[in-house]
């Protein structure tokens, strides 16, 4: 890994990792009032994670969200939407019916809103750091010069450009 | 008038792009270049005043898409393989006629269309006014496109998010068994012949 030794790409990423972050949650949280919700922040708040794992590694990245951690996060957002639904039933109302959720009606959308678009911000975020995982763990796994079994002879002439992933 | 122009130089912005993506064969900056055709695409989309989906197309298409594909490409050699010789006009008639039918018929179904931003056409006049009114009266948030989403249609967007779910489990399914029989099959290699590098990709 070739990256984690550019100053450059090492000091860039350290002070944009946080940052990223907070401007995911406002995206999360502030679509009510600007452009934005679950999907932006979700795919926003994952970036953050997948550069931090470019520059310093699949394997620092994987200590920072575990596997079992994207898999709670892309089940947990469905889980919550979903819950947000059953409420609503609960609560003498339709799946999904916002109105019921507090003793006023608007207010009753915003808390039903909110929380859908967490949902879906979790769904999101999961399922992008586990897809990018997955592809570069399984190059990881095949392609490192080396490696048993990896740069798989002269059918992948651009084997090594899996090494900068 | 402006936006009209602005409009147009950034479809022929794409067509360039999409130009320079079919002539590239190195694999490297055609992953560059669709996420350029997202950016101009969003460019687009913040012309025709639809932040939002401007935003999705930015985060989605631009960012997450292009290092998702950088990802992948780690399996690929880095060249897409030459072309074979032209084989003459024959070879392609079949494809052409396909797509200037094609063509044709999505020109023909736009003329039908009624003119962007016409407040009378047909999706502007059934709910749309009730939520656009009520959005801002009764539910007390002014970003439209929320509510629609969240609540209105909150039945579609519950779907949406089932939809990335499974689309995210099934990539993770493949990925993960094609790793288990290839590192199975690695061992079996190492303890039958001791013989390494099975070409598998």
């Amino acid at each position: 890994m070739a990256m984690r030794d550019n100053p450059i790409l090492r000091v860039t990423a350290k002070i944009l990792f946080a940052p990223i972050i907070v401007f995911g949650l406002y995206v999360q949280f502030h679509g009510d009032y600007g452009p934005g919700g679950g999907f932006q922040a979700g795919v926003i708040i994952a970036a953050a994670f997948i550069l931090h794992a470019l520059i310093f590694g699949l394997e620092a990245g994987r200590r920072l969200v575990p596997g079992w951690a994207n898999l709670a996060m892309l089940a947990g957002g469905v889980i919550v939407y979903g819950a947000v639904g059953v409420a609503g039933m609960m609560l003498d109302g339709l799946f999904l019916d916002y109105n019921v959720l507090s003793y006023d009606a608007s207010k009753g959308q915003h808390y039903g809103i909110i929380l859908v678009e967490f949902g879906v911000g979790l769904t999101v975020t999961g399922v992008m750091l586990a897809l990018f995982h997955a592809f570069a763990g399984f190059a990881e796994a095949h392609y490192r010069p080396g490696a048993a079994g990896g740069a798989a002879g002269g059918a992948a002439g651009g084997a090594d450009d899996g090494e900068g992933v | 008038m402006a936006g009209l122009l602005t409009n147009l130089l950034l479809l022929a912005l794409l067509v360039f792009i999409l130009v320079l993506v079919i002539r590239t064969r190195k694999l490297f900056p055609v992953v560059v270049l669709a996420g350029a055709y997202s950016l101009v695409s969003a460019a687009m989309f913040v012309n025709l005043d639809a932040v939002d989906v401007a935003f999705t197309e930015a985060a989605v298409g631009a960012g997450i898409s292009t290092v998702l594909f950088l990802a992948a490409m780690a399996y690929l050699p880095g060249a897409e393989k030459e072309p074979p010789e032209a084989r003459g006009v024959m070879h392609i008639l079949p494809a052409l006629v396909i797509c200037i039918v094609a063509g044709m018929l999505l020109v023909v179904a736009a003329i039908e269309l009624p003119p962007v931003g016409d407040p009378t056409a047909p999706p502007h006049v059934h709910v749309a006014p009730r939520y656009l009114e009520e959005s801002g009266s009764f539910l007390h948030i002014p970003n439209v496109v929320t509510t629609v989403l969240a609540s209105y249609r909150g039945f579609d967007t519950f779907g949406e998010t089932v939809v990335v779910f499974t689309a995210g489990l099934g990539v993770l399914v493949l990925l993960a068994g094609k790793t288990r029989t290839a590192w199975r099959r690695r061992d079996q290699d190492a303890d039958s012949s001791g013989v390494q590098g099975h070409g598998d990709a």
